[in-house]
């Protein structure tokens, strides 16, 4: 059907807002019909939309960017023209581990946790036991928030600790069995290893940044010139069910809908403690309140900056071992497409930001950007080292983090 | 040619293996725990992985095939694009093949083909046998449909499937929905 959209998931809280477009009728009103596909690893998601099963994906930020850029495998240009959401990850240490460098009964200072880790995670790698983190992909921002926090820490990944993939749902289980001393994984799968008490949580990935683009909707670049239409109104759909998504008023009922077995297939109330913000970070613990843990609608939260994309280039940069290149900074830059995202919601009250990219990382406490309407306020989105990422100084950037 | 078949389906692994047994000079190692599957399949030094797509360790594989230094040879994924439509066929019947480098497109072709067809075959023997399974289903719900019937009106057992068959034809509807739906009524009115 010419109005319907296929999108391929994986079942994680952030697939939420296609999920619930579909359930509450925001796609219906405007005119597409979603069917939402699930999967199980990141690669089948890919292939489903390279190879036209799907139209759309819940994608990795990153994955879009090293899809695009052929890491892996032969170069397919993907578009994001809509961020699904911010953070809403968290670093899960097994229980011990966790009790040497994070006091109890709340999330730790990434400065202190990560200093204590530093020299822990060092004299295990003199004993020859390095620490090993599981991340959900090598290209994804799990991966790279991680890493920055590490090495911001003194900790050099790869080389003092050992980051290997594990899928979400494996995550619990890895803990458990010893293969992994820590986690930084989605929700619900922290909080699925706090109740088996295989941890405890001890950062919430906003504490790296604090507001760290996180999922997009990705698509292949020519079916989304092809669909144009459908994709617009897919837009407007998910922004309004962004904005029914924090209502407090709701989360009950899309609890209840995300943990439906051909959704997440979870707990309800696991699932509406991210929701909330509130995560239950130890077995038989109080839930603590971290607000923004997932942010997923205010402050235009998915409106695709350019210059996220180019933070994250310049991660993939760093990690991969590749170093800078001029013309695969600019295709990454490419993969996020805030010219689709103003078209598509020209002319509603949703703030459209007039530039395309900011300074990340600002130290101020807010930060004013203009907007078609007039002037939006961002809160803090700093990195937890204080750093700024300017995207005018690409090079710059990447030399000054080693 | 080493060939790993990995599956959590140890069914379909069989399958599979069974049908790429008529090819010569292959050995093939059928790979169904997600335990120790890395250790497993560095062990093995495949020259090809066939993996189900449906597999939750993909993503930990690829990465383990992206950066071991383990395997002797790196594995890539299929990716020579001349075989776009091999590769788009894979995907379609639900696999992922995983090639060592270097290795010859014709000696891959003719096994990626018949490894689809199998997995074809696995999927249609699988849609059968769901059809088969809920056709059973259906039998059970009418024949405790029509014991609730004859007990409760007393009818004789070809009576109380003229009942049901007379209301299906009026409501337009399968015996066997009218069937579930009586013994859910009879369920929600306190009967057994």
């Amino acid at each position: 059907m010419a109005n319907e959209l296929t999108i391929g998931f994986l079942p994680l809280v952030d697939a939420c807002l296609p999920i619930l477009a579909q359930e509450h009728g925001f796609a219906e009103a405007e005119g597409v019909s979603l069917r939402l596909v699930k999967d199980m690893s990141w690669a089948t998601v890919l292939d489903r939309l390279l190879y036209g099963h799907s139209h759309a994906a819940h994608m990795l930020a990153p994955l879009a960017i090293a899809t695009t850029l052929g890491r892996g495998r032969p170069a397919q240009p993907l578009s994001a023209p809509f961020v699904l959401g911010l953070n809403g990850n968290a670093i899960t240490l097994r229980p011990d581990l966790a009790d040497l460098v994070c006091p109890s009964g709340r999330l730790g200072d990434p400065r202190i946790v990560g200093t204590t880790l530093s020299a822990f995670a060092k004299q295990s790698a003199v004993k020859g036991k390095r620490l090993r983190f599981g991340v959900v992909h090598r290209y994804s921002s799990h991966n790279y928030m991680l890493r920055y926090w590490l090495a911001a820490s003194g900790i050099r990944p790869d080389h003092d600790v050992e980051i290997i993939t594990i899928a979400p749902p494996f995550c619990a289980d890895a803990l458990e069995a010893g293969e992994v001393d820590g986690i930084c994984v989605g929700e619900p799968w922290n909080s699925v290893a706090v109740e088996r008490g295989a941890g405890r949580i001890v950062l919430a990935t906003a504490q790296i940044w604090r507001r760290g683009v996180e999922k997009v909707l990705a698509f292949r670049e020519p079916v989304m010139e092809e669909r144009r239409d459908q994709v617009e109104a897919l837009i407007r759909a998910l922004v309004a069910t962004g904005r029914h998504f924090v209502d407090p008023a709701n989360w009950d009922a899309n609890a209840a809908i995300l943990a439906r077995s051909e959704y997440l297939d979870g707990s309800a109330n696991i699932i509406r403690g991210a929701i909330a913000d509130r995560l239950l970070l130890e077995r038989n613990g109080k839930p603590v309140h971290y607000p923004d843990f997932m942010f997923q609608y205010r402050e235009a939260a998915n409106f695709p900056w350019v210059s996220q994309a180019e933070w994250l280039y310049t991660q993939m940069a760093r990690w991969d071992g590749t170093g800078f290149d001029a013309s695969d900074a600019a295709k990454a830059a490419r993969v996020f497409r805030p010219d689709i995202y103003r078209s598509a919601l020209a002319g509603t009250n949703e703030p459209l930001p007039g530039a395309s990219s900011k300074v990340e990382g600002s130290v101020g406490q807010t930060t004013v950007v203009g907007t078609q309407q007039g002037r939006m306020t961002l809160e803090s989105n700093r990195f937890f080292d204080g750093k700024t990422f300017d995207p005018a100084n690409l090079e710059g950037y990447l030399a000054s983090l080693t | 040619m080493r060939i790993a078949i990995v599956d959590e389906s140890a069914s379909r692994a069989a399958v599979i293996r069974e049908g790429l047994a008529v090819l010569d000079d292959c050995e093939i190692y059928v790979v169904t725990e997600r335990r120790g599957m890395v250790a497993r399949i560095g062990e093995i030094a495949p020259d090809i992985v066939l993996m189900d797509l449906g597999n939750p360790s993909r993503d930990m594989l690829e990465e383990y095939f992206a950066v071991s230094r383990a395997l002797a040879r790196p594995i890539a994924m299929f990716v020579d694009e001349s075989d776009e439509e091999s590769i788009a066929a894979s995907v379609d019947a639900g696999v992922s093949a995983y090639v060592v480098d270097g290795l010859a497109p014709h000696r891959i072709r003719p096994l990626l083909d018949l490894a689809v067809r199998r997995f074809n075959a696995f999927a249609r023997l699988q849609a059968d046998l769901d059809e088969a399974k809920g056709k059973l289903a259906e039998h059970d719900a009418v024949d405790k449909a029509k014991r609730i019937l004859m007990d409760s009106r007393g009818f004789t057992e070809p009576q109380a499937y003229a009942e049901l068959r007379k209301t299906a034809m009026n409501q337009g509807r399968r015996i066997a929905e009218i069937a579930e739906a009586l013994i859910t009524a009879h369920k929600l009115l306190g009967g057994a």
